[in-house]
């Protein structure tokens, strides 16, 4: 199985350092991780690092991948505008580093991916049409089609409305059990974070503050010190724990 | 995907896309045969007009059986006409995939060898030769012209390649220093001419509207070499240069490194519009028009948006050659000034009728 492990990871823009010296535990396929932390905090660079976009010390190190490329990765969403379909625009992801012909078993693909994310009515659909919700659960899709033993996605439920929300965090944390994939995913909501997530990751200003289960880890004091609010964690009559944020400080 | 691990689209009952994207594939596939039809045919009657003028009967015969027919058609229409009707096709399609893939590369509808600055470069160089005889390489008479608007046009292409590798230069910041040359150049060619004399003035004048009419069998095969190298080079990036499309962010995201590619792109894009400008002239707009109406009708997958700008170009091209010859009988007016007075109004029109927008 997979293990993605940060060992000192830092990131520069230029001269100005945005990430310092991240170390985590290994984790692990199958699990679903959060990475927490309020505006700024730089959750974007660190996908960007990992993912291999950006320079900086310190070692990524990802042991157990069988595939050429076991990351993918889907940035925060940017609003394109060409004329490609939806199925065009997941095929393409699918078929970068390949060869122009495409083969039956993509098309298969593509159309499972669109057939996960519930959005397999938009494959004619015009990229250019769709609404910001649309658009992010396409970048799922794309990021999914490549069949990643590592998942990175940068705020994917930032547009969604909240069934989709729900819909789509399941749907992540299934595969994740399913097919032994390590999922990391940027999320504002420490709800969805507390009920969809194994473990979690908090940065503030460049520094990891915080990393282990999420349960452990999203607690009213690391509330009240990183996003600077009163809150308190209740179960809910189900056993979950539901976070109640009372007031800003 | 791993199969079986949850249900497929068809046991969903979902439609099943990939038979939409099937069909997409072969609309493509016909609309791109249709486009050759249509070249082959504007071919027959480019070749057919003239002084002389033959039958398309006669021009098809001389095409595919040349022993069949009288020695006058056959020279006619082999040694004479052949090499203008061609030239037209594979300049017109060079300006397309160069105009093509520059909006591809800079995300900028407005971007092609016109506005970037390069033709205007290659209008500089061939000004120096014309007005002043200054030689940049030396060559044979027939080639200085060419050759100087080649140079020229390879220097613009490489400031703007140079001054795009600054830190902190973003895609807007290229096609401005795009158009700040075009207007360097055009000041610098407002000079050559106050000091040329008035035959050297008219001499540049007529370079720069453009005209197939210099073309030749060698200069012919220089321009359709460089189109045959270059196009393979841009079809092995089809995926990655469709990805750009969707923004550096994503092209990224996708495993596409945008600033590498941006400046392989440029370097061959810089060579298929130099080359094309440099044999003919300026001949404006079709790197502008040839890209959208593929666009329009093929999308961006570049394995149908590459074929379908470089056909589509062409096709105008020829067809600005047709009109060039029949809109004032007895004379063949500039392709240049036809491009611009034919080619904007369709341009127009098109995208004005479009319910979509490309951008």
């Amino acid at each position: 199985m997979v293990t993605l492990t940060l060992d000192r990871l830092s990131a520069r823009y230029g001269r100005r350092r945005i990430l310092s010296e991240i170390t985590t535990p290994g984790f692990q396929g199958g699990q679903v991780v959060a990475v927490l932390g309020p505006n700024a905090a730089g959750k974007s660079t660190l996908f960007r690092r990992i993912f291999g976009l950006l320079d900086g010390g310190g070692t990524v190190r990802i042991k157990g991948a069988t595939g050429e490329r076991p990351v993918a990765y889907m940035p925060q969403d940017t609003g394109a505008n060409a004329v490609l379909t939806v199925y065009e625009s997941v095929l393409l992801a699918r078929m970068q580093g390949r060869r122009l012909n495409v083969q039956a078993d993509d098309l298969a693909e593509v159309d499972h991916a669109l057939a996960e994310l519930g959005i397999a009515h938009l494959g004619e659909r015009d990229i250019g049409d769709l609404s910001g919700g649309q658009r992010q659960l396409v970048g799922a899709a794309q990021a999914l089609v490549q069949n990643p033993e590592i998942l990175l996605l940068d705020e994917p439920t930032s547009a969604l409305d909240l069934h989709r929300q729900i819909h789509l965090l399941s749907i992540l944390r299934r595969l994740a059990r399913e097919r032994g994939m390590l999922v990391i995913a940027a999320l504002h909501d420490l709800g969805h974070a507390l009920r969809f997530t194994d473990q979690a990751m908090v940065l503030e200003n460049g520094q990891l503050v915080a990393c282990g289960p999420t349960d452990e880890v999203v607690t009213p004091e690391l509330l009240h010190r990183v996003y600077r609010v009163t809150a308190r964690i209740e179960s809910c009559s189900k056993g979950r724990p539901q976070l109640i944020v009372e007031e800003a400080v | 995907m791993h199969a079986g691990t949850s249900p497929s689209p068809t046991e969903q009952g979902a439609p099943e896309g990939r038979d939409f994207y099937r069909a997409l594939v072969v609309r493509r596939q016909l609309i791109l045969a249709a486009l050759t039809l249509a070249l082959f045919l504007s071919l027959c009657v480019d070749l057919a007009l003239g002084p002389a003028r033959f039958g398309l009967g006669e021009v098809i015969a001389a095409l595919f059986t040349p022993d069949n027919v009288s020695q006058q058609a056959r020279v006619i229409l082999w040694e004479i006409r052949m090499p203008v009707a061609l030239m037209a096709l594979v300049v017109g399609a060079s300006l397309s995939v160069a105009g093509a893939q520059m909006q591809t590369i800079l995300s900028n509808p407005l971007a092609s060898p016109f506005t970037l600055g390069i033709s205007a470069g290659a209008g500089f160089g061939a000004a120096l030769a014309l007005a002043f005889g200054v030689v940049i390489i030396p060559a044979a008479v027939d080639y200085v012209v060419p050759i100087n608007a080649f140079v020229m046009a390879m220097v613009t292409a490489f400031f703007i390649h140079a001054l795009s590798l600054r830190r902190g230069v973003t895609i807007e910041t290229i096609v401005l220093l795009g158009i700040a040359m075009v207007f360097i150049f055009n000041a610098l060619m407002a000079l050559i001419q106050f000091f040329a004399s008035q035959q050297a003035v008219s001499a540049v004048v007529f370079w720069t509207m453009g005209s197939l009419t210099k073309a030749t069998w060698p200069k012919l095969w220089i321009a359709l070499g460089v189109l045959a190298v270059v196009m393979p080079l841009l079809a092995r990036h089809g995926w990655a240069l469709t990805a750009m499309r969707l923004g550096d962010a994503k092209a990224e995201s996708l495993g596409v490194k945008p600033r590498r590619l941006r400046l392989e792109v440029l370097v061959l894009v810089a060579l298929l519009a130099a080359i094309a400008v440099a044999f003919v002239g300026t001949i404006g707009f079709i790197g502008l028009i040839g890209p959208h109406i593929a666009r329009m009708l093929l999308g961006e997958d570049q394995r149908f948006f590459l074929p379908g700008a470089a056909l589509c170009g062409a096709l105008i091209l020829s067809v600005g050659s047709v009109l060039s010859k029949v809109l004032i009988p007895g004379t063949v007016i500039p392709i240049g000034i036809i491009t611009s007075l034919v080619g904007i109004p369709f341009f127009l029109f098109l995208v004005l009728s479009h319910k979509k927008a490309s951008w």
